[in-house]
């Protein structure tokens, strides 16, 4: 094995049709990755969670998505970023059933408990970026 | 935008998803099968996603609403055909899928309709199918 993280395909999130193309490119990067099928399953759930919140919540991003390897194990890691609003109350807004908008409130609660990582890194105004590993077993 | 299409055999609608919806296409399905069980008087609605390869928050509450709007109507909806990847996922996720029943293929789905559909059972919105006779 080479290095720690492959390069990063890059997602526009605009539209719907963006959220699909993001599901299908992390599903790609995790069958490339060796992932089983239901961790497969899992991350590409999480990153339609996501990317819907990029979308929505933030007004349009981006998604990363590169392979990552910690020479033991390969996995997926994606990269959320918007420039939105940001999130104001964190604690809040991972709570199961939380949501500001019309939502079930388990997008990102949800997402997290799919993945290995999740970091997430927001302040009011400035956007928020969000990043999750997911690993094979 | 492309549609999902939904099939009537007998009194049940059948709705196959075999793409990756956008949000939107789950919405307008939403709406043509309020519309299609109006029109037919179909009592039964059976869902097969055998061809979704991930049910997420959205797709779940659609599935939910769907559920609810048909049971107003006077169905039932069954989803059938969930793979187990799905299923460990959505429990994980922490989707309920409130109201929707569920079987594990078409068969059985239209089984379990037909099973329900022969007692006429008293339930909460019997009072939906009184006939129109409240005049003296």
């Amino acid at each position: 094995m080479t290095g720690a993280e492959g390069e990063a395909q890059v997602q526009a999130i605009g539209s719907d049709e963006d959220v699909v193309r993001v599901r299908q490119l992390v599903r790609t990067v995790a069958v490339a990755a060796k992932l089983s099928l239901v961790d497969q399953t899992k991350v590409v759930t999480a990153a339609s969670e996501l990317a819907r919140n990029t979308l929505v919540y933030g007004g349009g991003g981006q998604a990363a998505v590169s392979t990552v390897d910690n020479g033991q194990r390969r996995g997926v890691r994606v990269v959320f970023s918007d420039s939105g609003p940001g999130i104001a109350d964190l604690d809040l807004a991972l709570t199961d059933g939380y949501t500001s908008g019309g939502g079930l409130g388990l997008g990102l609660s949800g997402a997290r408990r799919l993945c290995d990582e999740f970091e997430l890194d927001t302040a009011v105004g400035a956007g928020t970026t969000i990043a999750v590993v997911k690993w094979a077993r | 935008m492309e549609r999902v299409p939904i099939l009537k055999i007998g009194s049940v609608l059948l709705v196959s998803i075999q793409v990756d919806m956008q949000d939107q296409m789950a919405l307008q399905l939403q709406e043509d099968l309020g519309q299609r069980i109006v029109d037919t008087g179909a009592k039964g609605v059976i869902i097969d996603i055998t061809g979704l390869d991930i049910v997420d928050s959205f797709v779940g509450r659609t599935l939910s609403t769907i559920a609810s709007i048909s049971r107003v109507l006077d169905a039932e909806t069954i989803v059938v055909g969930m793979r187990p990847a799905v299923a460990i996922t959505l429990v994980e996720l922490g989707l309920s899928l409130d109201g929707i029943r569920t079987s594990l293929n078409v068969e059985r789905g239209l089984e379990l309709l037909a099973r329900n559909a022969e007692p006429e059972t008293v339930d909460d919105l019997d009072f939906l199918d009184e006939p129109e006779t409240t005049s003296p």
